[in-house]
């Protein structure tokens, strides 16, 4: 984590604004790649809450970083916290750059499709790929025209959809017309990402040209205990916590990276389930799901979870 | 007390193969020779539906064109020897999509060549499966002279380009779509042990 200075803060649509982080001294921060993400701690009252978010700037622009956060009004609280009570002049924590979500650069085109604010990771890889002169199609699709953002920094090229006037993108003509070498990349909701995929793979797309990324939110849900064997402790995972926060909050050490269920970070060991595991993580294999569990979105229903930390 | 020597690590890029399965695709490639023709037949017979969209390469294996034929192949095309298929391949490749499902059997040498010349038309690995059919004989590249040497049944064998006695190596590549042959002898010149037949 480092201390960054908010600069900016300005809406980009009605439910999504972009916000500008600088180092304090205006020393320059790190070169990343289009599509990396950043932890942005929160200290929220009491509560410290820490929300990934895409790098919206230009990977090479090393002046400050840039995010978009879309406000969601029935969500845990990070973004409303970044809506009303983050403002220019404050200090925030900020955790390195990482991406899972990179451009492939073998591909011979690169197929994007944004749903929402799901128009994020893509808008750091454009400067990319028009550095790379590589061929690309922006597919930017939103329930309606209101919910469309940062408009200005996308290209004349993109295809806007946006269902609410009838224009739906028409995913068989779009995955059907692609040549050969090109790589899917999507990002939006659960519902649209699987639908893009199962359309993909259905059509005969192999799996090592798709890339999606979502970042999950942990589910709420009733309180359970965890009992940690290696510290000898149970603890109680309150109903707005995620397992990862409850550790936490007692001191006992667990790694993380995305806090979303996608990097693999966290993965722990169940050591002893009586009762059933509610699984929300996009890493876990089927096979690993009766003895393995993402802390940081997923919980537990029964008598009593062990695991091993 | 002496130690078993543990087992030498397989080669990461020694390619595996396994029976053809069907997959949903918008069209099919299905490339065999004769050894092939019939693992590309047990495919037909499997999944009937991928025939309408399948265009089949029979590289000298004319006995089984009827067959292939009648199991409804959308479109056949056939050359007498693997020089006939880049050709071939290329015409089919020119209107392609991504969708492409590839399906390839017979030698490991016709296998290698055509994922080859796939791979550097932009198909993704992910999309071409291949069943070795047939002959062991190995498609090899010289390391030090570069040359391709088709259907190598012996190891060490003689570079046709160079002369050198060349050690027939696990290692493959995908791009040149062959083994490497490394010099045998390079430590010891003239001490090359007696070649023996590649076994599968």
């Amino acid at each position: 984590m480092q201390t960054l200075k908010l600069t900016r803060k300005e809406p980009l649509s009605p439910r999504i604004t972009r916000f500008r982080f600088e180092h304090p001294e205006g020393a320059p921060l790190p070169v990343f790649s289009g599509g990396a993400h950043v932890m942005v701690e929160m200290q929220d009252g009491p509560v410290l809450r820490r929300n990934a978010y895409s790098l919206i700037s230009d990977p090479l622009d090393c002046s400050g970083y840039e995010i978009a956060v879309q406000r969601e009004d029935h969500g845990r609280g990070g973004s409303l916290f970044m809506h009303r009570d983050a403002q220019p002049g404050m200090l925030m924590q900020i955790g390195p750059a990482v991406n899972l979500f990179s451009l492939n650069l073998a591909a011979r085109k690169h197929l994007l499709i944004a749903g929402g604010v799901g128009i994020t990771p893509f808008l750091a890889q454009l400067p990319e790929l028009a550095r790379l002169g590589a061929a690309y199609e922006l597919h930017y699709a939103v329930r309606a025209r209101d919910e469309l953002a940062a408009l200005p920094m996308l290209p004349d090229t993109t295809r806007l959809h946006v269902s609410g006037e009838g224009s739906r993108m028409d995913l068989d003509a779009i995955l059907s017309a692609q040549p050969l070498g090109t790589h899917l990349y999507v990002c939006g909701s659960a519902r649209m990402i699987e639908t893009v995929l199962d359309t993909a793979a259905a059509l005969g797309w192999p799996g090592d040209t798709l890339h999606a990324e979502e970042f999950l939110a942990p589910a709420p849900g009733e309180p359970f205990e965890v009992a940690c064997a290696r510290s000898n402790r149970t603890l109680t995972v309150g109903p707005h916590q995620s397992m990862l926060e409850a550790l936490e909050a007692a001191g006992i050490d667990a790694p993380w990276l995305c806090r979303g269920g996608a990097c693999g970070q966290c993965e722990t060991d169940v050591l002893s389930c009586d009762g059933t595991i509610d699984h929300h993580d996009h890493w876990l294999e089927p096979e690993e799901r009766k003895r393995k569990i993402m802390p940081c979105v997923s919980r537990f229903r029964g008598r009593l979870l062990t695991i091993d930390r | 007390m002496s130690a078993t020597p543990p087992p030498p690590a397989p080669i990461a890029s020694r390619p595996r193969y396994a029976r053809l399965q069907t997959r949903r695709c918008g069209a099919a490639l299905m490339v065999a020779d004769k050894s092939g023709a019939a693992a590309l037949l047990a495919l037909a017979d499997d999944a009937p539906e991928l025939m309408s969209k399948a265009s089949v390469v029979l590289c000298d294996a004319a006995e089984h064109a009827p067959a292939l034929q009648a199991r409804g192949a959308a479109r056949l095309l056939q050359t007498s020897s693997t020089a006939g298929l880049s050709p071939a391949i290329a015409t089919l490749l020119g209107d392609a999509r991504m969708g492409l499902q590839v399906f390839l059997a017979g030698a490991e040498g016709l296998i290698a060549q055509v994922q080859s010349q796939l791979l550097s038309a932009g198909v993704p690995l992910g999309a071409i499966q291949a069943e070795h059919r047939g002959t062991a004989a190995r498609r090899m590249q010289c390391v030090h002279c570069k040359t391709v040497a088709e259907d190598v049944t012996v190891d060490p064998y003689i570079c046709p380009g160079c002369g050198r006695s060349l050690y027939v190596r696990d290692h493959f590549s995908r791009r040149v779509g062959a083994f490497q042959g490394v010099c045998i002898d390079a430590e010891t010149p003239g001490e090359v042990p007696e070649s023996v037949e590649i076994r599968i």
